[in-house]
């Protein structure tokens, strides 16, 4: 998966001012999201939202953690890749280091992953730094 | 007569901000609706006049208290046609008027007894049935909906037996705005000798509720929805059933006498109203009652049927979409999904937008899946909404679709 980079995102979305362009661009990295396929969307890998579901799967891979996600709303499969691009195929000690709030606030987005939002990114991200913990240890 | 909604709108101060930058479409009124100013002064002038713990007081405030409260449960039993004012009970909401009922239920019933919900429940009317059930060894049976999300009614006079011991079932459904024939299943059930409740959360919003004519034994609703505050609600139990109901907190203001080892109960309505009350909610809600007895019943509903045709005239006319519940007697509520799109989005991008609806399950999970959808997008309607935002939400469903194309 070739994911863009937190740094190469913020810079895109700086200059994207207007609500339409910056919901288009994410909407745009959800849809090539490759996610998961059907088979995929088990219970064991279901974080449930309110309003819509999410999957992550992780795996361990040179120590650094590999994770596929995927969700049934596009919108959250675009939020799902800013959480990748931080995330993925990073060390725990690197996903540990992320200030993900931080992050968020910079994409003028932090309402996404306030504990309010029923589409479960905050949950997601909850559980990759539970990950990485786990993995540390 | 027709409603002046421009007047109507006038004293809805929130109808008047902006979301998002845009001029607010309030279209969640299935979830909440908005408070007029007369509700919002009420409890303004509650707290700033007259707060004071009620029934209690050896002064002046306390017996104020205690008379607009007292006040505002008479002007519910009117606005219901309760015989009697000891049959309003005030409640946290619906939930609560359910789960009320429901705990003394579970104690009475016994292995082989029946309780009949429906499909179209929300989860308050149908886990408190569920674990009464459970708790009591009894059966839960489901009524059946047709596919256009009308109640089977064929099903439900089936499904009554003589071991059919509660009936529980909605006025008007909040996931699809299906209205019950609550009278002819009250009656069916009656004949049976099952008691038969309605929960009224949507019900109470489209129109005044004559609990006599209905002929049930217990009606639950929440001010919320009816434009009164949040935390106030009411159940309505026929004196009869409810002298005797098995007691539910237990605390203050219930008893009549009290030892160290034993408690004696006090009759209606206290009994069943254990602590210090509500009281500024149940002032709100009778302000919001007396605010709505102002305007004439058949206009409102006339008002809301427009609404509701509009809209449901503009999403047959938009490709793609499939309007989630049919049934011929429905208001309030159009539920919808589109091709390609998820509710979550639909739902994001409409809010974007200044649109407020719900989108999700309802709280309808067991519905759902009934109705082999994810969950659906929902606006819902209400008095003070226009046709201007009716044709709105198309606008902004219509960009929702090119951004998500």
């Amino acid at each position: 998966m070739n994911l863009p980079s937190t740094d190469e995102i913020i810079d895109d979305l700086e200059f994207l001012d207007d609500w339409e362009q910056r919901y288009q661009y994410i909407i745009d990295l959800g849809k090539a999201l490759p996610g998961l396929p059907e088979s995929q969307h088990k219970e064991e890998y279901l974080v449930r939202g309110c309003q819509s579901n999410v999957w992550l799967i992780s795996e361990e891979k040179d120590g650094k953690l590999l994770l596929h996600v995927d969700s049934d709303a596009v919108i959250v499969q675009g939020l799902l890749t800013l959480v990748m691009a931080a995330y993925h195929n990073k060390t725990p000690e690197q996903i540990l280091a992320f200030d993900i709030d931080h992050y968020f606030a910079q994409l003028d987005l932090e309402n996404h992953i306030t504990p309010t939002r029923g589409n479960g990114l905050r949950a997601i991200v909850g559980k990759i730094q539970q990950l990485a913990k786990q993995s540390q240890a | 007569m027709s409603l002046n909604v421009a007047q109507i709108r006038e004293q809805f101060p929130i109808l008047h901000r902006q979301v998002h930058g845009k001029p607010l479409v309030y279209l969640d009124n299935a979830a909440t609706t908005q408070k007029p100013q007369a509700v919002i002064n009420a409890l303004t002038d509650y707290y700033t006049q007259c707060n004071a713990n009620v029934h209690r007081g050896a002064h002046y405030l306390s017996d104020e208290a205690t008379r607009r409260y007292e006040a505002a449960r008479k002007t519910v039993a009117e606005y219901i046609n309760a015989s009697r004012q000891e049959e309003v009970i005030w409640t946290s909401g619906t939930t609560e008027g359910i789960n009320l009922v429901a705990n003394g239920v579970a104690q009475r019933l016994k292995t082989g007894d029946e309780v009949l919900v429906t499909e179209m429940e929300h989860h308050a009317n149908l886990v408190t049935w569920q674990q009464a059930c459970k708790r009591s060894g009894a059966t839960l049976k489901v009524v059946p909906i047709n596919e256009d999300g009308s109640l089977n009614t064929e099903q439900f006079h089936a499904l009554l037996s003589e071991n059919t011991a509660f009936v529980s079932m909605p006025h008007i459904s909040n996931a699809l705005g299906t209205i019950n024939p609550i009278k002819e299943l009250t009656a069916a059930a009656k004949a049976k000798d099952a008691l038969v409740m309605i929960d009224g959360a949507q019900g109470v919003a489209h129109g005044a509720i004559d609990v006599q004519d209905i002929g049930c034994d217990f009606y639950a609703f929440s001010g919320h929805k009816v434009f009164g505050p949040t935390g106030i609600g009411v159940l309505w139990g026929c004196y009869e059933v409810l002298k005797d109901w098995p007691i539910w907190l237990v605390g203050g203001e219930m008893i009549a006498t009290v030892s160290y080892q034993d408690a004696t109960w006090g009759e209606l309505p206290n009994r069943l109203e254990a602590g210090t009350p509500n009281i500024a909610g149940a002032i709100g809600l009778a302000a919001a009652i007396n605010w709505l007895r102002q305007y004439d019943a058949a206009d409102i509903l006339a008002h809301e049927t427009a609404l509701l045709a509009r809209a449901t005239q503009l999403a047959e006319q938009t490709d793609g979409l499939t309007i989630v519940g049919h049934a011929a007697k429905k208001i309030g509520v159009l539920s919808f999904i589109l091709d390609g799109a998820h509710p979550a989005d639909i739902g994001f991008l409409l809010d974007k937008q200044g649109i407020a609806i719900r989108t999700g399950d309802h709280c309808a999970q067991p519905l759902m899946k009934r109705l082999n959808v994810p969950g659906t997008a929902r606006a819902s309607f209400s008095i003070y909404n226009t046709l201007d935002e009716v044709e709105m939400l198309f606008e902004g469903i219509k960009k929702a679709r090119l951004m998500l194309a």
